[in-house]
C-alpha cells in the first residue's frame, strides 16, 4: 500500500499547470483531492511518475451562480458543493448526492472536477451532470472547448477529454422543480448498487413540462435516459408512465456482476430505485 | 458497633472496586492520540521489512530472482526460504501442531502467501524492491471447495505430509484431510434419531469472516549482539508463548529474549498465532544485527493473516411431538486453508465445538469434525470468540429454529421448554462439559417480556397479511437466540497450548505509602484490563483502584501467563488477581494483629481496614498496613508486602445471554433495517458495568458486520474477493443500530469473585439473533433456512427464489 516513486509539482496557474502537462508528456497525471487516485497508486495500478497538484490554483475553486446560470470550478469540494446555499438555490440535487457520496472526510478533500473527470462508473455526480444536462470546460495547449456531459464519457475511465487538458469549469443552467438522487448501497463509503438522478418539473395544470434521468454504475459509463425522460415528459407523471419510463431507462443498462451482488438482482434494485427517485422528485415538483 | 453505615458506604464507594461503572484509564492516551503501538515504535539505525507474496493460489516456485531487487540502494537483504533453511526456519509450528511455511518452500498454498522477505532502509524502498524481485511459477490446479478435496483428482496440497497417516490429532485418510474429531455417542444418536417421531435436518454454514482488527499485525525485532539479548515488540495476544516459541524456535536461550506487546489496537483472536513476518523480523535482526520492523498493511493482513470460522455444520436433531429435543447430530466440515494454524487448546482440533448442544437439555449428542486443506490463507481463530464457540452457538440457534419450523411451534416456547433448569446445574452435557451455573428461564422470560414478544408476533402475522395483499413489500423478522458460552480456558489438566498449561497470574507489590503495582500474564487489547483488573483488587485489599497500577505484556517483568483471548481473562487472570489479593490480605492480618497487639482472630475485614472485633476504633487501614510493612520490624513477619499467584481454574465459565432482534426486511431491494435489539447478558458478577455495556455494543456491532456482509470469499481460482475494506463489510455508525442491554446476575460457584467473562459474549449472541430475524421473516413463506451473509442482494436472492418478486 505504498505508492510507485513521483514527482511532486504545485503549479500557481492553469497556463502553468499546462505547460507542465505538455512538458512531462505520459507519465504526468494532474491531482484534485486525490480520493480516487491515490488508492490506485497505493495499489501500484497506476505508477505516474509526475503529479501536477491542482491545489494552489485558485481561479480553479469557485462556486458562480448569475443570470440563470450555475459555474463551479473544478477544485470546488464536495463539502463546498454541500455548504453553499446559493448553490443549494440553484441546483438542490447537487447537495443531495454529494451528502451520499463517501464520508466527510472524503468529501474534505476529494473534488467536482475530479469526481466527473475520473471516469468512474461508480462516481455519482456524472450521472447528475448528465441530467442537469451539464457542459464541461476543457483547456488543453490549443486553448478552450467544452463538451457536453451527455458526450463526455466513452467507457470506464476513458473520456472525451485529452490527455493533455485540464477539466476547469462545470456549466449549466439552474434548475426549478423537483428533484432526487436515490442511490441503493451497501454502507457509508461503497460505490453504488444502483443509483438514480431525476429532475421533473410539474406545469400549472399538473403536467410534466421537463424531465430528466441519469444512471450511475449500471453500466460501463454513467447513463442519460433520453427515451425514458421525453416519455414522462410526453405522458405526464402517473404510475403506469412511472412504470414504462422505469422499464425504457432498463433496457439501457448492462450491470455487472460484482461483490455488490449478480447483474439480475441488480436489475431489480435499479428499477426499484429509479421508480422511488421519480416519486420522489415528482412529489417534490 | 462498627463504624456507621453511612461512612462504610463512602469508603466502600471511594475504593472504585466490583460494581463501579469506573472511567477507562486507558481512554485518556487514546482519545488524544497518544496510545504507543508496534508502529510508533522508533529505534536508531531501524530497517524495515516487506513481503513478496504470491499471486497464485497453487503454484510451484521455478526460481526467485533477487537481483534486481538488491541492486535497489538502500536496500539491504532479501530472504527466500533457503536463506533460512540452514537456520531449520523456513517452516514454523504452528499452534495446532502443524507446520506452517514461513517463506515459501518450492511451492505456494494460497494467494498471499509469503515468498521472499526483502530488508530496506525504509518501507518506501522495501515497497520499491518487493516489485523488483522476480518469481517464476508454475501454476497448480487450485482446490478451494473443502467437499472437492478427498475426489481422486484433487489436487494434493501439501507434499511436505502427502504421506504422513497420522497427523497432530490422530488419523488421516487423505493427503488433503487433516483431523477427524469426534465427541460423544455415535451409535446412540443414530438409534434416536432412527426412532425418533420428528428429525429436522439441515446444513449451516458460519462463512469465513477475519477478525480485522483496527492495528493490524507487526513487530519490531532487535538482537543486541553484544549482550547477546534479543527484544521482539509485537502484536502480540499471549507475549510469554511467543517468548517460548521463539526460544524453541532460535535457540536462544529464553533469558535472554524479551517480548513486548504494546498497545494493541483490537485483536480479536487475529493476534494469538505466530506469523512469519515475525519471524522474519528476528532472523533479518540477527542477520543485519539492526533493529529490523515489519507491519503489514490492510490487504494483507485480510489475506494473510488468520481468517476466522469457515465451519460447514450438517445437523439433524430429533425431538418428540411436543417439541421435546431427544438428540443431536452435527457433522462439520472445517475448512482450514492451507496450514492448520487455528490456535486451539491442543487437545481440542475443533476447539469447543462440543458446546453445540447449547442451553438445551439434549441427552444424547454426538459431534465429528473434519478439518481440510484448501488452497486458502491459514486460521481458524477464535474471532471474539473462545474457540469455535460462536459456529457453536450459531449451529445450534439455527437448528432450534429449523426444528421450530418441522415442529410448527414457536420458537421461543421451544426454547423453554427444553432449557436446562436451574436446579439442573452444575449440569453435565451430553457432549462432556459440566455447565456451572445457570437460570436461563428467568432469562429468557425477562428478554421477552422486555421486547414484548406476544404483540410483535402479532404485528408480525398482521404484516404478512398485508404484504400478501400487495400493501406493503416489507417483512418483519423476530430473531430469537439464547446463548451458553463457554470461556475462561482453562484447567491445567486438558487445557494447554503448546503444552504450556492454560492457567494465568498475578503478581502484586503494594508500595510504602500505601498504592500498588499489578502485573498479569494477559495483555488488553481494548478490554480495558488496567482499569477492571484494579477494580478486582480494589475490593479484595482496600487501596482505591486510583491508586493501583496495572501492567501488562512485557515478559521481563510480567508473571507468565497465556495471554488474553477466548474471554479468559477475568476467569484466568481475574481470579489470579483476586488470589494474589486474599495473599496479601492474609499477610496484612498479621501485621494488623501486632499493630493492635491483638490476636490474629480477634480482627476483621472492612471495606481497606483491618477492625478489632467488637471495637471499631480501633483499626488499621490497609495503608496504615503498608507503611508498617516497610518501616517496623515484626517479629515472625518478613519486610515487605508482595504477593504472586498462579490460578489454575477448576472449571471454564459458563457465561449466556438472551437477545432478540427485531429486523424490517425489503423484500424487494434486499436491504434490512434493525428496529430493535435487546440483548440481555449474564456473565456472573459485574466487576464495572459501563465496560460490560462497551464490549457488549462493540461485539454486537460486530456481529451485526459478520450476520450482514463481512465475509472473505474467494472465486474458483483462489483469488481473494474482499480484500479491501470496500468489500470487507466493517460498520460505521450510520449502520450501527440502536442496542438495549440488560442483564441477570448468575455468579460462576468456582470462581473467587464469582465472574464469567463478557467480551465475547455478543458476538456469540448476535451472529444467530440476526441471522434468525433474517431467516424468520421468510418463515410464513416457506423458507427453512438461508446462508449468511445476509447482504442486500443475497436476501433478495431468497425473496427470489421463494416467489416474491412475483
Ligand atoms: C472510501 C471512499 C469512498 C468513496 N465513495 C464514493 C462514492 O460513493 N461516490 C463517488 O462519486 N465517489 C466516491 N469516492 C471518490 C471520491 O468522491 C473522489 O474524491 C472523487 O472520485 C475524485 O475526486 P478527487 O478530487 O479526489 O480526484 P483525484 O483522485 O485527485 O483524481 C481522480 C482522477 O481525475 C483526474 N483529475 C482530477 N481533477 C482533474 C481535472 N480538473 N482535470 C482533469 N483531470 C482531473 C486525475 O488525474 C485522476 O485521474 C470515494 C472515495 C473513497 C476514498
Amino acid at each position: 500500500m505504498i505508492t510507485g516513486n513521483f514527482e511532486y509539482h504545485q503549479p500557481s496557474s492553469v497556463p502553468e499547470a499546462l505547460a507542465l502537462l505538455s512538458d512531462l508528456g505520459d507519465e504526468a497525471r494532474v491531482i484534485a483531492g486525490g480520493h480516487s487516485l491515490i488508492p490506485t497508486m497505493k495499489l501500484r495500478l497506476a505508477m505516474p511518475e509526475h503529479l501536477i497538484d491542482l491545489q494552489g490554483i485558485k481561479e480553479l475553486k469557485n462556486i458562480d451562480v448569475s443570470n440563470g446560470e450555475v459555474r463551479i470550478g473544478a477544485m470546488t469540494t464536495q463539502a463546498e458543493l454541500i455548504g453553499s446555499d446559493e448553490l443549494f438555490q440553484a441546483a438542490p440535487i447537487i447537495r443531495e448526492t454529494a451528502l451520499q457520496i463517501a464520508d466527510p472526510q472524503v468529501r474534505y478533500m476529494g473534488t467536482i472536477g475530479g469526481n466527473v473527470a475520473n471516469g468512474d462508473p461508480g462516481n455519482d455526480m456524472p450521472a447528475v451532470m448528465q441530467c442537469l444536462d451539464a457542459t464541461f470546460l476543457l483547456q488543453g495547449p490549443d486553448g478552450e472547448r467544452s463538451v457536453a456531459a451527455r458526450e463526455f464519457y466513452e467507457a470506464a475511465y476513458f473520456t472525451a477529454r485529452d490527455e493533455l487538458e485540464i477539466l476547469t469549469e462545470i456549466r449549466f443552467s439552474a434548475c426549478e422543480g423537483g428533484y432526487s438522487y436515490g442511490k441503493q448501497k451497501r454502507k457509508i463509503g461503497d460505490y453504488a448498487t444502483a443509483a438514480a438522478a431525476v429532475l421533473l418539473t410539474k406545469g400549472a395544470d399538473g403536467s410534466c413540462t421537463a424531465a430528466s434521468i441519469a444512471l450511475t454504475n449500471l453500466a460501463d459509463t454513467p447513463l442519460y435516459c433520453a427515451d425514458a425522460s421525453s416519455h414522462l415528459q410526453s405522458n405526464g407523471v402517473s404510475e403506469d408512465s412511472i412504470a414504462s419510463a422505469v422499464a425504457s431507462a432498463m433496457e439501457q443498462i448492462e450491470p455487472v456482476d460484482d461483490n455488490r451482488g449478480p447483474a439480475e438482482f441488480k436489475k431489480h434494485a435499479a428499477a426499484i430505485i429509479l421508480t422511488s427517485t421519480i416519486r420522489q422528485a415528482w412529489a417534490r415538483a | 458497633m462498627s463504624a456507621t453505615a453511612e461512612t462504610v458506604q463512602d469508603r466502600k464507594a471511594a475504593l472504585k472496586g466490583l460494581g463501579t461503572s469506573r472511567k477507562r484509564v486507558e481512554d485518556a492516551r487514546f482519545t488524544q492520540g497518544k496510545g504507543n503501538y508496534v508502529d510508533d515504535i522508533k529505534l536508531p539505525d531501524m530497517l524495515f521489512g516487506d513481503f513478496v507474496r504470491s499471486q497464485h493460489a497453487h503454484a510451484r516456485v521455478i526460481s526467485i530472482d533477487t537481483s534486481a531487487a538488491m541492486a535497489l540502494p538502500g536496500v539491504v537483504a532479501v530472504l527466500t526460504a533457503a536463506d533460512l533453511e540452514p537456520l531449520n526456519l523456513h517452516w514454523m509450528p504452528t499452534l495446532a501442531g502443524d507446520k506452517q511455511m514461513v517463506l515459501a518452500d518450492g511451492k505456494v498454498l494460497f494467494q498471499g502467501q509469503e515468498v521472499a522477505f526483502v530488508i530496506a532502509e525504509d518501507r518506501y524502498i522495501a515497497a520499491d524492491a518487493v516489485d523488483l524481485v522476480q518469481v517464476k511459477y508454475e501454476e497448480l490446479p487450485v482446490l478451494v471447495d473443502p467437499f472437492k478435496a478427498e475426489l481422486p483428482d484433487a489436487p494434493i496440497l501439501r507434499e511436505d505430509i502427502a504421506d504422513a497417516k497420522e497427523g497432530a490429532h490422530g488419523a488421516r485418510r487423505h493427503p488433503n484431510h487433516i483431523f477427524t474429531w469426534e465427541q460423544g455417542d455415535k451409535p446412540g444418536t443414530e438409534a434416536i434419531l432412527s426412532e425418533a417421531p420428528v428429525v429436522a435436518e439441515e446444513m449451516v454454514y458460519y462463512h469465513r469472516t477475519h477478525p480485522c482488527p483496527m492495528e493490524t499485525c507487526g513487530s519490531v525485532a532487535s538482537m543486541d549482539k553484544v549482550n547477546g539479548k534479543l527484544t521482539l515488540w509485537g502484536t502480540f495476544q499471549a507475549p510469554h508463548v511467543v517468548r517460548t516459541v521463539a526460544s524453541l524456535l532460535s535457540g536462544i536461550a529464553e533469558h535472554n529474549i524479551r517480548v513486548v506487546s504494546p498497545d494493541i489496537g483490537g485483536g480479536f483472536g487475529n493476534k494469538v498465532g505466530v506469523y512469519p513476518g515475525y519471524v522474519c523480523s528476528i532472523v533479518a535482526s540477527i542477520v543485519t544485527g539492526k533493529p529490523v520492523k515489519w507491519v503489514e498493511d490492510r490487504m494483507e493482513n485480510l489475506s494473510s493473516t488468520a481468517f476466522a470460522r469457515d465451519y460447514w455444520m450438517n445437523g439433524k436433531i430429533a425431538a418428540t411431538e411436543d417439541g421435546k429435543i431427544l438428540g443431536l447430530w452435527c457433522h462439520t466440515t472445517a475448512d482450514h486453508g492451507a496450514f492448520d494454524a487455528c490456535a486451539d487448546p491442543t487437545k481440542y482440533p475443533a476447539g469447543f465445538m462440543n458446546i453445540c448442544t447449547g442451553s438445551y437439555d439434549i441427552p444424547t449428542a454426538y459431534l465429528a469434525v473434519d478439518g481440510i486443506y484448501t488452497n486458502k490463507a491459514p486460521g481458524g481463530v477464535a474471532y471474539r470468540c473462545s474457540f469455535r464457540v460462536t459456529e457453536a452457538a450459531y449451529f445450534i440457534e439455527r437448528m432450534i429454529e429449523v426444528l421450530a419450523i418441522k415442529l410448527n411451534m414457536d420458537a421461543a416456547e421451544l426454547r423453554a421448554k427444553n432449557f436446562i433448569r436451574k436446579e439442573q446445574f452444575p449440569y453435565q452435557s451430553a457432549l462432556g462439559w459440566e455447565y456451572d451455573s445457570g437460570d436461563y428461564h428467568t432469562a429468557w422470560n425477562k428478554a421477552l417480556e422486555a421486547v414484548g414478544y406476544k404483540e410483535l408476533r402479532e404485528e408480525q402475522a398482521k404484516q404478512v397479511e398485508e404484504f400478501k395483499a400487495g400493501n406493503t413489500r416489507k417483512l418483519m423478522g423476530i430473531g430469537l437466540c439464547h446463548f451458553t458460552e463457554i470461556v475462561g480456558a482453562g484447567p491445567v489438566k486438558n487445557c494447554d497450548i503448546l503444552g504450556m498449561g492454560m492457567f494465568d497470574s498475578c503478581e502484586i507489590r503494594i508500595h510504602p505509602t500505601g498504592s500498588a503495582l499489578a502485573r498479569l500474564g494477559t495483555i488488553s487489547q481494548g478490554q480495558g484490563h488496567a482499569t477492571t483488573f484494579a477494580q478486582i483488587l480494589a475490593t479484595e485489599i482496600g487501596i482505591s483502584a486510583d491508586d493501583i497500577t496495572i501492567e501488562e505484556g512485557d515478559t521481563d517483568t510480567a508473571p507468565y501467563g497465556l495471554g488474553t483471548y477466548g474471554s479468559r481473562s477475568t476467569p484466568v487472570a481475574g481470579a489470579a488477581t483476586a488470589m494474589a489479593g486474599r495473599k496479601i490480605r492474609a499477610k496484612a492480618q498479621m501485621i494488623a494483629a501486632y499493630l493492635l497487639e491483638v490476636h490474629d482472630n480477634d480482627i476483621e475485614w472492612e471495606v481497606d481496614r483491618f477492625v478489632v472485633k467488637g471495637a471499631p476504633e480501633r483499626f488499621k487501614t490497609m495503608k496504615e498496613i503498608a507503611f508498617a510493612s516497610y518501616t517496623q520490624a515484626i517479629p515472625g513477619v518478613e519486610p515487605g508486602l508482595e504477593a504472586v499467584s498462579y490460578y489454575d481454574p477448576p472449571n471454564m465459565t459458563y457465561p449466556f445471554g438472551a437477545y432478540i432482534c427485531v429486523m424490517d426486511i425489503d423484500v424487494d431491494t434486499g436491504v434490512s433495517d434493525v428496529r430493535k435489539f435487546y440483548a440481555l447478558d449474564d456473565c456472573g458478577t459485574r466487576i464495572n458495568p459501563m465496560i460490560i455495556e462497551g464490549q457488549v455494543h462493540g461485539g454486537l456491532t460486530e456481529a451485526l458486520a459478520i450476520a450482514m456482509g463481512q465475509e472473505i470469499a474467494y472465486d474458483e481460482l483462489g483469488n481473494i474477493k474482499t480484500g479491501t475494506l470496500m468489500d470487507f463489510f466493517i460498520p460505521t455508525s450510520w449502520e450501527t443500530p440502536n442496542y438495549q442491554t440488560d442483564f441477570t446476575e448468575t455468579p460462576s460457584p468456582h470462581h473467587p469473585i464469582g465472574a464469567k467473562g463478557v467480551g465475547e459474549s455478543p458476538n456469540v449472541g448476535g451472529v444467530p439473533a440476526f441471522s434468525n430475524a433474517i431467516n424468520d421473516a421468510f418463515r410464513a413463506f416457506g423458507l427453512t433456512h438461508t446462508h449468511m451473509p445476509h447482504d442486500h442482494w443475497r436476501v433478495w436472492k431468497t425473496a427470489n427464489k421463494l416467489g416474491l418478486h412475483g
